[in-house]
């Protein structure tokens, strides 16, 4: 089976196979970035617009370097520079942009469910680079990605998740992602940062990090945002560093082969300190070269539509 | 019939009479003069000379019941003519099967002086297609300060004050309001919301929401509000009524609020008695409501709750919104749904399900919501005031609100297959509605 779909809104309402089917593509992808000439005619004659309502650094520019890569045509519209704080809805906004005929909108949104709402109102390929606290699709999928590379596989595996669960669409779109592929998931982190009836999506819960790290052949760790101390989450950053904080120290009962993952941007010493970050278990930046090769799997397969 | 401004004489004939004040459920005639039942009784005599001044219905098939009662509307004029007017949202309460609605207080300006209450009740008297009775602030501007003015409001013709649409967050205001309250023989309504733990929150808090990512209300947000307010009616010795319950645990403090004698009692909406939370997975703003659509174990109870008479009243928390606030992502839309003209059906659902007999469903729409706002109508009895309705509770139709009187449309129930519905409806003797 290949991918059919107008949209790309989450893993959540994907088939394993169209996982296996885009993770394959991207791998094939990616000797396109190794090369001298990073340039192929693929996507000549389509237009990309990233639309993108919340700030973004990596997701954006790595969307924008898979499209141009494929020679598709790309406009970036941010909050700050456009309409939207003109105070036009989003569903003008798009339905302005679609007069002008393109192929694929990228849409990142702070509202949970926005990129679901405009792709029922509009004719173009959808491709949701984060709403709110739901899903973040392409993001799992360079997870899944780097994790394939290393361990050559993705069943079987003992991932942790640590961190504020409750704020992160990366973790929502990895569980289920993860889970769909065979590997058994635990979300570690405070409590107050762990959502309620998590479970019901098929992961563990733990609230004691050290219990965790044994087992784990993959820790994702989460950014915590500095703000939840003020939302009653955390009594302080220093007692979350103390416990949930990943370190040197609290790797040494971890497996010799463990994966740290982060998606970024990093707190260094809050949630991860910096001889983790850099260190030899690390595939942090790895993460960011397969998420330009997992978004040119996903434009090619939208824009071609 | 015609849409008649004017009183008529007339007769309904062999229609199913439900009565819950009266406890009676028969096969009888009404005989309706100048604006007041006049019989109630199997074959009224009629003379022949007389007759020629009746119209005759024949209502055979169809029920006879009090004119409806929606405790719970939000009229939204003045200020938001946009969405709905007095005129438009009584015309669509008449279409409903509804004669008489208390409208909430948060309109612009609020309800909160005398003046508001009159401007409501003249445009009531002049547009309206029913009664109207206003409700009042409990605090100026539903600032949660300081109290308005009960006597002057009593006096212009509120029946009860609320902040609805918003908690009364300060114990203390909620304790005076109950105290000063009872000086005017005034009901006080609770919107029981914790809003420092609920008022982030976009739908019930579970798995539905940490599935999609949308902040949660817990239901201890509004069970919180409704053991305390049970608490402040205890100790002040006053009448309580709480707004649209939406969760199983307020259904079990407000039975043992029963149990214990105080003078509490309690309305739901049809929306909680019908929908889940589920529903909310596309993201439908439609589906996005204060109380949120809880679990349908929430759902279970809530209907145990109204069978055993915990919930008094079954009121629409009709609350119409224009495009302009719903058609938007679900985080921003407005909470709302409207109920005017799908409430009646929903509730016949209800009863073949068996959850209510006629006589409870009836109840729950007439009597008891006048009886909490001591109103002197929900029940057919000769020589009152002829507000009633008259029900074909066979007739199956898709609800469309394209078709609504109502000037807003967002309502969760387009499209549901429906059975049963008001096919006319009296108010002192006028039709003031009256279809197929």
């Amino acid at each position: 089976m290949g991918f059919n779909r107008k949209d790309l809104l989450g893993i959540r309402d994907l088939e394993v196979a169209e996982i296996e089917y885009i993770l394959n593509l991207s791998q094939s992808f990616k000797e396109i970035n190794d090369r001298a000439i990073k340039k192929v005619p693929t996507l000549r004659g389509k237009t990309i617009i990233h639309l993108f309502y919340e700030p973004s650094t990596r997701t954006r520019t790595s969307f924008d370097i898979a499209a141009k890569r494929l020679s598709a045509d790309t406009y970036s519209i941010s909050a700050s520079t456009s309409s939207i704080v003109k105070g036009e809805t989003v569903l003008d906004t798009i339905k302005n942009l679609e007069a002008m005929r393109p192929d694929v909108f990228v849409i990142r949104h702070s509202a949970s469910g926005a990129p679901q709402m405009l792709a029922r109102r509009t004719t173009a390929s959808v491709i949701n680079a984060g709403d709110g606290m739901h899903e973040h699709p392409s993001q799992a999928l360079l997870d899944m990605l780097t994790i394939l590379e290393s361990k050559g596989r993705l069943d079987g595996l003992n991932i942790v998740i640590v961190g504020d669960i409750f704020h992160s669409r990366v973790a929502r779109s990895n569980i289920w992602g993860l889970t769909k592929m065979g590997s058994r998931v635990v979300v570690c982190g405070p409590a107050t940062l762990i959502p309620p009836n998590i479970e019901t999506m098929g992961v563990q819960v733990s609230n004691r990090l050290e219990q965790c790290i044994p087992d784990a052949d993959v820790i994702m760790v989460l950014r915590l945002q500095k703000e939840r101390q003020q939302q009653m989450l955390l009594p302080s950053l220093r007692e979350y560093a103390t416990w949930y904080g990943i370190n040197a120290a609290r790797l040494k009962t971890a497996k010799k082969d463990v994966l740290i993952m982060h998606p970024g941007p990093m707190n260094r010493g809050v949630e991860i300190s910096p001889e983790v970050a850099d260190g030899p278990y690390s595939v942090i930046l790895k993460q960011v070269t397969n998420g330009v090769a997992v978004r040119m799997a996903l434009l090619y397969l939208l824009a071609q539509r | 019939m015609k849409v008649n401004r004017k009183s008529v004489n007339l007769v309904l004939r062999n229609g199913r009479v439900i009565d819950p004040a009266s406890g009676l459920d028969a096969v009888v005639d009404v005989l309706i003069e100048n604006g007041i039942v006049v019989e109630i009784n199997a074959n009224i005599e009629i003379g022949s000379d007389r007759l020629k001044q009746l119209e005759q219905i024949d209502a055979s098939g169809k029920w006879v019941v009090p004119g409806l009662i929606d405790m719970h509307v939000h009229l939204r004029e003045p200020g938001e003519e946009y969405k709905e007017t007095i005129a438009s949202g009584t015309l669509a309460a008449a279409a409903g099967g509804f004669t008489s609605v208390a409208c909430m207080p948060n309109t612009h300006p609020v309800n909160d002086c005398a003046a508001v209450t009159q401007y409501i009740l003249e445009k009531a008297r002049d547009e309206g297609s029913c009664r109207v009775f206003p409700v009042g602030a409990i605090s100026m501007g539903i600032e949660g300060k300081n109290l308005t003015e009960y006597g002057e409001l009593r006096s212009a013709g509120v029946v009860a004050v609320s902040d609805d649409g918003r908690p009364v967050m300060n114990s203390m205001l909620m304790r005076r309001a109950l105290e000063y309250a009872k000086t005017f023989d005034l009901l006080v309504v609770s919107h029981c919301e914790d809003l420092d733990i609920g008022g982030a929150g976009l739908m019930n808090e579970g798995p539905v929401s940490t599935r999609l990512g949308l902040r949660g209300i817990p239901r201890a947000a509004e069970e919180i509000m409704v053991a305390r307010d049970i608490l402040l009616a205890e100790l002040t010795r006053s009448r309580l009524h709480l707004a649209h319950i939406s969760t199983a645990g307020s259904v079990s403090l407000i039975r043992e609020a029963k149990r214990r004698g105080i003078a509490v009692s309690a309305e739901t909406a049809p929306h909680y008695l019908t929908l889940t939370d589920e529903l909310i997975s596309t993201f439908d703003p439609v589906y996005k409501v204060n109380p949120p659509l809880r679990s349908s174990e929430d759902v279970e109870a809530i209907k145990a709750g109204l069978a055993d008479g915990t919930i008094d009243v079954i009121a629409s928390d009709h609350a119409p919104h224009s495009t302009v606030e719903k058609d938007l992502e679900f985080e921003y839309a407005a909470n709302g749904m409207i109920g005017l003209e799908s409430t009646l059906p929903l509730i016949l659902q209800i009863m073949r399900e068996g959850v209510l007999t006629p006589l409870e469903a009836v109840a729950k729409l007439s009597c008891n919501p006048a009886r909490i706002l001591a109103i002197p109508f929900g029940a057919l009895r000769k020589g009152k005031a002829a507000d009633l309705t008259l029900i074909d509770p066979e007739v199956k139709y898709t609800i469309d609100v394209n078709r609504f009187k109502s000037k807003s449309r967002n309502c969760p129930f387009d499209g549901m297959e429906a059975q049963g519905k008001a096919v006319m409806t009296l108010v002192g003797g006028r039709v003031v509605f009256s279809g197929s």
